[in-house]
């Protein structure tokens, strides 16, 4: 097990790369922390198989290096690095049973028979396979093939990290959440350094302790669950996480105030002038409706009842605006403005977020 | 919609009996009338039941020919797979040389049968052949129309020069159809080689594998035309395959009702051996759960 250094990293598909835009992933500086796991989260093509086939070291980076712990790895292959890969796709061995298949790292390692069928027996009761281990893996199901893939990831204890690219793909809803849960499990009872990759908020959220959100080849933002929410620090992220993503408006911002087509909306903390393209940003969840003459004048396109809460959809100078508000609260039936808190606030200035001067303390997230 | 009942409809399916008929059954009919008759000429026939079957399954002619064919088969499958899989192994997999090599392999595939017999009949030659020159100066009288031993050596070198391309391509698409995680995840397991091949690219290949076994295994079944070309079956009977055997008994001795017997039982086997194969094979499916 290691930490992960990511040092100047760029990479480019092109044989000369000019300009920023040939990189398929540009330049990162990251140290990910041993034993952490992590979430690499993104659209399709925003880089992130990239970055992972370069920590597995199926792809040489074309500038900067790699580090495992103080081992510099990035000419190394997936076999020096020592690490675990469990594919989109199952990947299993037909022929060979359950269990051979979940020894077949451990055998191919030259390890003790004794060992690797302890360790077999033990994955095998982690994954839920135990009764089916002398069963040949050919005919069963993909779900099932995908948990035996998910075994052999793990079987190696000495491994520096597993990296799981998009595995829960071709599993079953139900499925899906039962094989996070146990993933979870198995990181906090091994510690094992853990990449996750894949496009699902929720998958990324509830199985990363710190999540990499990726976007046109760029980190955007690296954070914890509660950090994406809460401070985004691209109107990406913003968007992107959460369900549905925070809403953006143009405005002009001066000291604690924006002003949005001529409507004033009050700031959390205070802001230097700012140049370029200024958005503010507000999580539906934070948006209350009201009647009345204070907030943005909205008109109310329909209101979506999801169980817990509602998600009413609404139109600000053309702009779709969404709130979120709890089952529960009643709506005003002459509701036509939007009143936001303004310390949930966050502003951007060409879709980065720009740290308030001076703010008033972040308030703990409430629970929605 | 209500489905309409009409009758007239049947005769959409004329066309395509009239075709079957006169490419297949009237041609196979004809022949087991032959079997079942004998002839003294001019036309007048008269019933010989299964006579020329006892003739045939006891004819010691036939099953020379036969052991011969089977021979023949078995050398060359046993040749032309495990070339064929090495052949796909070795060929690039992407890039200008791969549509190179795709191009070269498929060269002979293209070579009208004829052709093929007489080019390695002039190349054995000793006289004016590359091959039976070159043989002849390194000390070997190649004669493959006096050695039976060399008889059988150009025949098979020529079919497996012919054909294992075919293999070589089957094999080659299936292994392209590998997914590229497949060879990742062996990486990441440590696989040596081998085991890449026995327990990944070996069981993916498997289908293809199949077909191809049971198109080379019933075009070798079959074969005439190279042999006929190159030895006429000869020296004496050494390479008289079923086939250039069942030619001579028709055409040659103009024995019609054995030769119908004969062609109708290598039909028979031939069937059978497919229909083995076609189980075998849909049974592999369903086992894959396809």
């Amino acid at each position: 097990m290691a930490q992960i250094t990511l040092d100047n990293l760029a990479h480019s598909y092109l044989p000369n790369p000019k300009g920023e835009e040939d990189y398929a992933l540009k330049q990162l500086d990251h140290v990910w922390g041993d034993g952490e796991a992590y979430a690499l989260l993104g659209a399709s093509g925003c880089g992130k198989s990239t970055l992972l086939n370069i920590i597995s070291g199926l792809l040489v980076p074309s500038r900067g290096r790699i580090l495992f712990g103080d081992r510099d790895v990035t000419h190394q292959d997936t076999v020096e690095r020592n690490i675990a890969q469990v594919f989109q796709f199952p990947v299993v061995y037909d022929t060979m049973t359950v269990g051979d298949n979940l020894a077949f790292p451990l055998r191919n390692r030259g390890m003790d028979a004794a060992y690797v069928a302890a360790r077999v027996q033990k994955i095998a009761a982690m994954i839920g396979m135990e009764e089916v281990l002398n069963r040949k893996a050919r005919g069963l199901t993909a779900d099932a093939k995908q948990k035996i893939s998910l075994g052999r990831g793990m079987v190696r204890e000495d491994v520096n990290a597993i990296l799981f690219d998009e595995p829960l793909t071709v599993i079953d809803p139900h499925m899906k959440w039962e094989l996070r849960t146990q993933l979870k499990a198995l990181h906090n009872e091994f510690g094992h350094t853990m990449i996750y990759v894949t496009h699902d908020q929720t998958e990324a959220l509830t199985f990363a302790d710190k999540v990499v959100v990726m976007h046109d080849g760029r980190v955007v933002q690296l954070g914890t669950p509660e950090e994406l929410f809460d401070t985004p620090e691209h109107t990406f992220v913003g968007y992107f996480i959460g369900s549905p993503g925070m809403n953006l408006i143009e405005a002009e911002v001066a000291g604690n105030l924006a002003r949005c087509a001529g409507h004033a909306v009050r700031l959390g903390g205070t802001y230097k002038a700012l140049q370029g393209r200024v958005q503010i940003g507000v999580r539906p969840e934070f948006v209350q409706l009201v009647s009345g003459e204070e907030g943005l004048p909205v008109t109310i396109k329909r209101v979506e009842d999801v169980g817990r809460h509602q998600i009413v959809r609404a139109e600000f100078q053309g702009r779709a605006i969404n709130a979120v508000q709890l089952e529960g609260t009643p709506i005003p039936a002459d509701a036509n403005r939007m009143i936001f808190a303004p310390e949930r606030i966050n502003v951007y200035a060409d879709d980065w977020r720009v740290a308030p001067l001076q703010s008033v303390a972040t308030p703990q997230r409430e629970a929605v | 919609m209500d489905k309409v009942q009409n009758n007239k409809a049947w005769f959409l399916v004329l066309p395509v009996l009239v075709l079957v008929a006169f490419s297949a059954v009237i041609p196979l009919m004809t022949v087991v009338n032959y079997s079942v008759q004998d002839t003294f000429g001019n036309n007048v026939f008269f019933w010989e039941g299964l006579g020329w079957f006892q003739e045939v399954l006891t004819s010691e002619r036939v099953h020379a020919a036969l052991g011969r064919q089977l021979a023949f088969s078995g050398i060359i499958l046993a040749i032309q797979i495990p070339l064929g899989i090495a052949i796909a192994i070795c060929m690039p997999k992407r890039g200008f040389w791969a549509s190179v090599c795709l191009v070269l392999m498929a060269l002979p595939l293209l070579i009208p049968w004829n052709v093929v017999g007489t080019i390695w009949q002039i190349l054995g030659r000793t006289d004016i052949g590359l091959v039976g020159y070159a043989l002849d100066k390194v000390g070997i009288s190649w004669n493959y129309a006096r050695n039976p031993v060399h008889a059988w050596v150009t025949v098979v070198i020529m079919d497996v020069w012919h054909w294992t391309s075919l293999v070589a391509l089957l094999a080659y698409a299936g292994l392209q159809s590998i997914p590229q995680a497949y060879y990742q995840a062996a990486k990441i397991d440590q696989a040596s080689r081998w085991k890449v091949f026995r327990y990944i690219e070996l069981p993916k290949m498997q289908g293809v594998l199949l077909i191809a076994i049971l198109l080379r295994f019933m075009d070798s079944f079959m074969i005439y035309t190279e042999p006929f070309v190159v030895t006429g079956g000869g020296p004496g009977s050494a390479t008289s395959f079923l086939s250039i055997d069942l030619v001579k008994m028709a055409l040659g001795q103009f024995d019609l009702g054995p030769a119908a017997a004969f062609s109708i039982m290598y039909f028979l086997v031939i069937l059978l051996v497919s229909w083995v194969f076609y189980t075998v094979m849909t049974n592999l499916d369903k086992a894959e759960g396809r």
